[in-house]
């Protein structure tokens, strides 16, 4: 039978697919297709081989899955004749890619073909080694294709050599081998030869230092001239592009002059004439011309200095820049940014015009100008570009202003000249596209606020005009909110009034009406609505008489469905109800927050593992991550922890602050919790207040520390630091335990348990830690004896001791534990299974837990227990988060 | 270096992928997806350029057909502009004023050209003739064995008539 005529012929089925109306339609189709197709494959059908592939690529084409016709591939290949190998080396490359186990089946074949006697077979072969080859078949058939390169063929000279660069890529072991026939080639005549020849010479000089060294002394001569002969040629209808002869040639050898001169003065020298001659005679008007330019720059740019020539590629440039052909002035945008390390005054002359090309309508074209006036920027210039920028910014798209404000905000950041014109530009920024402005900009700029301390109000009142215009940006509301609540005072008594401000009134009423607004809003997210609450904490301090007002509004939030909200709300009504006389306290303006650490910081981007990682009880909540936001803005404040403090009773003040408190807790463990908090209570508490960033200090440190924060008294220059004096009235008006009613409200502590242990000592490695109760729940308690072996401080053994104070027997006692994933937790075999009753015995159990991030994150665990009493299955829950930090 | 080369029509159906750097068949058709998405809504006057994943994409449009070059950052980019003309011509040669339905039922010869103009993502011929002329002699190889193949048939089949 012919296998060349008959059958659903391949334009058939084309044709089929084509006049298919729908999706569903053209699957059958195709579904029919391929499976006469595995058919056919299954037959071994010999005939329509090769018609079955050419079917199989173009159903490939439309996207269906075809790797049942790799095989088929293969058998082509393999096959005698020329028809049949063209296409299957066509469908090896289409259908396969070079991380295909099949692919290596067709190693044989392609080392077969490449010593063909028929030229064009060799040709098919070295067409698919050079395009999807692997380094094991490049490394296997490297030899070959070296032969090759001296073919008497021109045409196959040139496929070896580009499939040399491709092996040479796969395998650089292999390219001192191809350095000498690559020699002999550069100095053919034959265009594609040399073409090839010249781009395989720039891929080995990459890879290798040697070939660079050796192309750099041998034949930067001859591509000189080669160069020279291809820009002086004459008339050649064959290469000719426009009036230009072979600009792919020119191109390439360009750029192997690049690679040459660069870095070897002798090499630049030598090339000088002949890119001054390119430089000069090309015809600027076509695109092959602009594309000889544009590497001739380049490559002017890269060798080695010469002034003549530089000055010359710049007016190139200049002339690009003005160019009516957006092609043309996106590749200039493009080199003038390599140009600007070189000659930075000239490139600052374009400003002008590449300011104007950051407003092209093409967004291509914005992009590199983005980049290209961001790198312009220096100090004497910052405040006319930002200007252009900022103006620009309120008319440019909206998919633009992303990167747009992204840009603006780093050109301010980095070369803000004084501290007030980078609180305006960043706030004209903030009303103009607020919403793309990423947090950690708005945090910087609450940073620099409180910094600058001449400027409070001036900014308090900038801010408060801004949101009246702007309270569609939730970055300005954040910003206005968490200003109005630090400087509200400021704001109503105009205090700080510089000279170019007007003067405008603003009762107290005005400022509470903005946060009002704010936390009314329904596009306000949990972080906005969660810094409101806080500001009108601290203007129910600042604004003694509206505090009635402002209560009502925190009310409101009462029946919040957002946890973090209602006990935001709850916890801030209680302050202000019923304790006016530690709020004022309490609500002291935020000290100064460190520039540097703060800057520092956000290039470790340790924001979000520290900050939960003070967060005391260990309870981790998502609703954390805001409240952490809110309270210290991700600023490193440095631990100013007090002497070790007794008062264990101070914990419910970090409950009241919210943080990480966990308000279910209303279970028999509560007890126990209370206990957690022992002896670092008071550093938790003034952790809290002072809302650090970072871990406290060991307890161990604390005497250092109490000196550190003299120190920071000294410095802030206030008779009375807002924390220590909150822990101050804090001692006295703690309610009994049980007792208050604002306990209650909060989760109904137990009684407190006893005075915590003194601090622990510190040994070289191996550390002992005091015993801490971790579990209590009625008659049964669980003391936790822990240990460190030395050598190994991740590893913590624990001895957990159980005793039973009630009258009952427990039996069947079972102990279980989890962790979370960044600890690994080994539990040993209890000592028992039965609790003897009245304290008379107790069961033992040891423990080793693995801290995978020690020192970042302290050991929490989960426990369970499970006994009999009675016969009556009893079973008891609770989380242990009371170990001490440094575990 | 050329990564890839795409031809797009302007419905965004796919008429010709090749592919010089290893990409896994689905990277390729999220690759074909992300870009024609961006290529195809671009307007008329802008310039040829896409940035995309650290890339550039060279593309040009010709009558319906889209032709994409994928290029790295340093590459020249009116270079392949050139290029791309560079095979449209011949193509226009070989097929004689080419439109897309020649490139959609005769794919394989498209990438028997392509074959004859790129290796390894890098350009092998600059002269239009040269490659004709090779692809020409390739074409009348598989003709001959095809009435080769004609004329054994016949005489089989006289042969058992």
């Amino acid at each position: 039978m012919n296998p060349f005529s008959s059958g659903t012929r391949l334009r058939d089925m084309i044709r089929a697919i084509r006049a298919c109306k729908t999706a569903a339609e053209e699957r059958a189709v195709v579904r029919k297709e391929c499976a006469s197709i595995r058919a056919a494959v299954s037959d071994n059908d010999n005939d329509y081989r090769h018609r079955n592939l050419a079917k199989l690529m173009f159903i490939h084409m439309l996207g269906y899955p075809t790797h049942f016709g790799q095989m088929e591939c293969l058998k082509l290949i393999a096959a005698p004749g020329f028809p049949e190998k063209r296409i299957g080396y066509l469908g090896l490359m289409l259908l396969l890619d070079e991380r295909q186990e099949v692919l290596m089946l067709v190693t044989n074949s392609l080392k077969q073909d490449l010593n063909h006697t028929n030229q064009y077979i060799v040709g098919l072969a070295l067409c698919a080694l050079g395009n999807i080859s692997s380094a094991e078949m490049a490394r296997d058939l490297a030899p070959e294709v070296e032969r090759l390169l001296q073919f008497r063929d021109p045409n196959v000279r040139k496929k070896a050599a580009l499939c040399s660069i491709r092996i040479i890529k796969k395998v650089p072991d292999l390219a001192e081998n191809f350095v000498n026939p690559v020699t002999s080639l550069l100095k053919e005549k034959h265009h594609g030869v040399l073409l090839t020849a010249i781009q395989l010479c720039a891929d080995l000089c990459i890879v290798s230092e040697e070939a660079l060294e050796y192309f750099r002394k041998k034949c930067t001569e001859g591509i000189v001239k080669v160069l020279k002969d291809a820009v002086n040629s004459p008339y050649a209808p064959e290469y000719d592009i426009s009036g230009i002869s072979d600009p792919f040639l020119q191109i390439r050898l360009l750029r192997i002059l690049r690679i040459l001169g660069h870095g070897d003065a002798d090499a630049s020298d030598f090339m000088n004439d002949v890119l001054a001659q390119v430089a000069t005679k090309t015809e600027s008007n076509k695109n092959a011309g602009n594309a000889i330019l544009y590497e001739c720059v380049e490559t002017i740019m890269s060798i080695e200095d010469s002034g003549g020539l530089r000055v010359l590629a710049i007016n190139i440039l200049g002339r690009f820049l003005s160019n009516r052909d957006n092609n043309i002035r996106y590749v200039a945008l493009n080199m003038l940014m390599k140009a600007i390390s070189i000659d930075g005054q000239a490139v600052q002359r374009h400003r002008a015009t590449i300011l104007e090309c950051v407003k092209d309508s093409d967004a291509s074209i914005r992009k590199r100008a983005l980049e290209l006036v961001y790198l312009l920027v220096n100090e004497s210039n910052v405040k006319p570009l930002t200007k252009e920028l900022i103006d620009y910014l309120v008319v440019s798209d909206q998919d633009f202003k992303g990167d747009l404000t992204a840009k603006i905000c780093s050109i301010v950041e980095k070369l803000s000249p004084e501290k007030i014109w980078y609180i305006d530009q960043m706030l004209k920024v903030l009303c103009e596209a607020g919403n793309y402005v990423k947090d950690e900009v708005w945090h910087a700029l609450i940073v620099v606020i409180t910094n600058s301390s001449n400027l409070h109000g001036y900014t308090v009142r900038s801010l408060y005009r801004a949101i009246q215009t702007s309270g569609d940006q939730e970055a300005v509301v954040r910003v206005a909110v968490w200003c109005i609540g630090e400087y509200g005072d400021l704001l109503v008594n105009n205090i700080g009034m510089l000279d170019i401000e007007e003067p405008i009134t603003v009762t107290e009423s005005d400022a509470i009406d903005v946060i009002e607004v704010a936390i009314k809003q329904h596009t306000s997210d949990l972080t906005t609505r969660a810094m409101c609450l806080m500001a009108l904490l601290k203007l129910s301090s600042r604004f003694p008489s509206s505090s009635q007002r402002i209560k009502d509004i925190v009310n409101q939030s009462k029946g919040s469905l957002l946890l973090e909200l209602q006990q935001r709300s709850i916890e801030f009504d209680s302050i202000i109800g019923k304790h006016q006389n530690l709020r004022s306290a309490l609500v002291e303006r935020m000290p100064v927050l460190d520039e540097a650490s703060y800057s520092g910081r956000r290039g470790g981007s340790g924001v979000s593992t520290s900050g939960i990682n003070n967060i005391p009880n260990g309870v981790v909540k998502i609703v954390d991550a805001p409240l952490v936001d809110l309270l210290d803005l991700g600023v490193d404040e440095p631990t100013h922890a007090p002497p070790p403090n007794s008062s264990s009773g101070a914990n419910f003040l970090h409950d009241l602050l919210g943080v990480g408190a966990d308000i279910s807790s209303s279970s028999p463990q509560s007890g126990g919790r209370n206990t957690m908090h022992g002896h670092k209570s008071g550093t938790d508490v003034l952790l809290d207040l002072l809302s650090s960033g970072s871990p406290p200090a060991p307890a161990t440190q604390k005497s250092s520390s109490t000196s550190d924060l003299l120190s920071l008294t000294q410095l802030n220059n206030k008779p009375s630091p807002s924390p220590f004096s909150a822990l101050d009235t804090l001692s006295s008006p703690i309610p009994t335990p049980g007792a208050s009613p604002m306990m209650d409200l909060l989760d109904g502590f137990g009684p407190n348990p006893t005075t915590p242990p003194p601090p622990p000592k510190e040994e070289e490695n191996g550390r002992t830690y005091p015993p801490i109760v971790a579990f209590e729940s009625g008659a049964l308690s669980l003391m936790f004896n822990l240990s460190k072996q030395p050598g190994s401080p991740q590893i913590t053994l624990i001895e957990a001791k159980f005793t039973n104070k009630s009258s009952h027997v427990y039996t069947d006692f079972i102990f279980q534990a989890a962790v979370p994933k960044f600890l690994q937790l080994h539990l040993e075999p209890a000592s028992s299974n039965t609790l003897p009753g009245n304290g008379s015995g107790s069961i033992t159990q040891k423990l080793q837990v693995t801290n995978n991030q020690h020192g970042k994150k302290s050991v929490v665990m989960r426990i369970r227990i499970s006994y009999k009493l009675n016969n009556k299955d009893m079973l008891e829950e609770g989380q242990i988060s009371n170990f001490p930090r440094d575990l | 270096m050329i990564h890839f080369v795409l031809l797009i029509s302007r419905q965004g159906k796919v008429r010709l992928t090749k592919w010089y750097s290893p990409y896994t068949q689905k990277e390729r058709s999220k690759v074909i997806r992300e870009l024609s998405g961006m290529i195809l809504t671009r307007g008329p006057k802008l310039c040829n350029f896409v940035e995309w994943r650290g890339f550039k994409v060279v593309y040009k449009r010709y009558a319906s057909l889209y032709f994409c070059m994928c290029i790295n950052q340093e590459d020249n980019e009116l270079e392949v502009l050139e290029i791309i003309h560079h095979y449209v011509e011949i193509l226009d040669r070989y097929f004689g004023s080419v439109c897309e339905l020649d490139l959609i039922f005769n794919f394989h010869k498209a990438y028997y050209i392509l074959d004859e103009v790129l290796i390894a993502g890098e350009l092998q011929e600059s002269s239009k003739k040269t490659v004709a002329r090779l692809v020409a002699a390739q074409d009348s190889l598989v003709e001959a064995a095809k009435e080769e193949a004609n004329s054994i048939s016949n005489i089989i089949a006289q042969a058992t008539k």
